[in-house]
């Protein structure tokens, strides 16, 4: 039974040894060649983002050879609330593979993932992608945290969950409303988040798996309207919730109205709009807003490019990329 | 060599700015922190599907008129409608042929297999402009004048003369790329879609990097989450040197020569 340390003082010396060990050791492949470590120094943040990438770019994009295209990174650790393991249902991608994602993501100075399993948006046996999902993070070692996946539409869901708490001894779960089917305010997903905020559960809400434009003909997915959060989070006590994939149905002045609603964050994965992270935090503090890649599905390196943009630095930074995650956790 | 990040596609929108000019210096100043050297800008401070002349000449306008505040970093493409056949031809004189635009945008009037192109897509062959034309492929259905991939491959086989940049490259970019992979004279661009990944080394591997170009789309996405499908795909960094900028530099070297650009 996977058991998750959460406790202040252990996550984050595990979390900072890790930092240290991938400071020093970094795993070369293609993309990684070539790329310069700019240190944060005692660890602190501030200018630390813009000053580690945007000299690269502009030193190494523009004027070095071709064989020294940079890739930019942060100089602080990350914990990525928003990965998935398995494929994608409608293409294969390279990273489906556990030990390639999670190569990938440490290469770029992710510390932790909190990952879901794609089988879970089509697959009806949820019990056993969920196992599947918890035997492979299981193996590597407490880099992936699992986030199994419940359905409130289908039967029995309860034992699910049971499982995630008794079993996987889990952080969290991970909804997909779009792919199962139902609606924000249905009773049976109210239910679920009663029971999981009783558990101390952390909730992620995805609310989108594509954009409805280009998802399959052969399928149909609705979108997801969030409005009714805004009503029922305040009912429901002790919810710790994480809205992903949120932004394409979720305005941000519905998102704001919803973050205030509760304990809510929000990751960046699906925030676009030139400086889109920035207009995010015009309507969000930075003490809610979190690191999310939705990799390998995206390209990892778009949330961290975000991030750059927007000329993100300081607390902020450090609270987007990994501070309020681990807050969140702490406060199992 | 020297390399510098070029972006086929941007708009003055997504920012704040009463001026043309000062919409795109916000962006430009978004461009500097991704190292983004120059950018290619089309349509004006607001849209319309189908424009009259009037509208698509003040909108030109309004791209002259930004493109000038910032001649060493942004270059203008002609925005036309093809229903309005004798004033887009005239806009390419306008805009073009006496102006400082190096390149042709066409939207969604009309779809773009449609013989009310030809005129234009020849004037451009005579010229050698590129012509940068949306595509889109939507599950919820495309605007009546929104060109599929599948249009652009008619037209460029009927034109097998002319430079075709397809904008988004259909979006559901594994049925766009099939539809473009015949036809050399397609380039498929990048941008205006999530940044999902495999799209650029579908693209490189089926139609070589040489036929592939970044774009952004930035204000409406990101200049971030569009790059990344170039910085972070699995391909050489050749190719992502000519995707990022070769490319287009390439395609654009005549209308830059002729109008004194270094």
């Amino acid at each position: 039974m996977a058991n998750h340390s959460c406790s202040k003082e252990s996550l984050t010396s595990v979390l900072q040894r890790k930092a240290d060990r991938q400071a020093a050791n970094v795993p070369k492949g293609p993309l990684v060649a070539r790329r310069e470590f700019v240190s944060s120094g005692s660890g602190t943040v501030g200018f630390t983002l813009a000053a580690a990438i945007s000299p690269g770019l502009s030193a190494g994009i523009l004027s070095q050879p071709q064989s020294e295209i940079p890739v930019p990174e942060l100089s602080l650790p990350i914990v990525d609330t928003n990965v998935y393991l398995s494929s994608w249902p409608f293409r294969l991608l390279p990273e489906a593979e556990p030990a390639r994602l999670v190569e990938k993501l440490r290469a770029y100075r992710v510390v932790q993932a909190w990952a879901g399993n794609f089988d879970a948006l089509l697959h009806r046996d949820l019990a056993a992608v969920n196992t599947r999902l918890v035997r492979s993070c299981r193996a590597t070692g407490g880099f992936l945290l699992p986030f199994p996946a419940i359905n409130p539409k289908l039967p029995n869901w309860q034992e699910d969950l049971r499982q995630v708490v008794e079993e996987f001894a889990a952080p969290g779960i991970r909804l997909h409303p779009d792919y199962h089917g139902y609606s924000l305010d249905d009773a049976d997903f109210i239910e679920l988040l009663g029971q999981a905020a009783e558990h101390r559960l952390i909730v992620q809400l995805a609310l989108m798996a594509e954009d409805e434009r280009t998802v399959h003909p052969a399928v149909k997915v609705p979108s997801v309207d969030p409005k009714p959060l805004v009503d029922i989070i305040p009912g429901i006590r002790g919810l710790r919730c994480v809205l992903l994939n949120a932004q394409r149905v979720t305005p941000l002045p519905l998102l704001a109205k919803i973050v205030a609603s509760g304990t809510v964050y929000v990751d960046i994965s699906w925030q676009e709009g030139v400086g889109g992270v920035a207009n995010l935090l015009s309507y969000v503090p930075a003490e809610r807003v979190i690191f999310g890649s939705y990799f390998p599905r995206f390209y990892f390196l778009s949330a961290v490019l975000k991030l750059l943009e927007s000329a993100i630095s300081g607390e902020a930074l450090a609270n987007i990329i990994h501070k309020n995650a681990l807050s969140l956790l702490e406060q199992r | 060599m020297d390399f510098e990040i070029w972006d086929a596609h941007v708009h003055l929108s997504g920012v704040p700015g009463a001026t043309p000019e000062e919409r795109l210096g916000r962006l430009l100043e978004f461009a500097d922190r991704l190292g983004i050297r120059r950018v290619c800008v089309f349509m004006g401070l607001r849209w319309s599907y189908d424009p009259s002349p009037e509208e698509f000449r003040r909108q030109n306008d309004e791209v002259l008129r930004a493109i000038a505040a910032f001649p060493h970093r942004a270059f203008g493409f002609v925005y036309l409608n093809p229903k309005h056949t004798t004033a887009s031809l005239e806009e390419i004189e306008r805009c073009v042929v006496e102006g400082p635009m190096v390149g042709i945008k066409l939207w969604v009037a009309e779809r773009c297999h449609s013989p009310l192109l030809d005129p234009i897509v020849a004037r451009a062959v005579e010229l050698q402009l590129p012509i940068l034309q949306h595509t889109y492929l939507k599950a919820t259905g495309n605007l009546p004048g929104e060109s599929t991939p599948q249009d652009l491959a008619e037209l460029a086989r009927r034109h097998p003369r002319a430079c075709f940049i397809a904008a988004h490259s259909g979006a559901q970019w594994e049925v766009g790329i099939r539809a473009f992979k015949p036809h050399r004279n397609i380039h498929a661009e990048l941008c205006g879609f999530d940044p999902t990944n495999g799209v650029t080394e579908m693209a490189v591997r089926e139609l070589g990097a040489e036929r592939v170009i970044f774009g952004s789309d930035a204000g409406g996405r990101s200049f971030a989450s569009q790059l990344a499908k170039v910085l972070d795909a699995d391909i050489s960094p050749h190719a992502k040197e000519l995707i990022l900028g070769g490319n287009l530099k390439r395609i654009l070297a005549p209308s830059l020569a002729r109008k004194g650009f270094g």
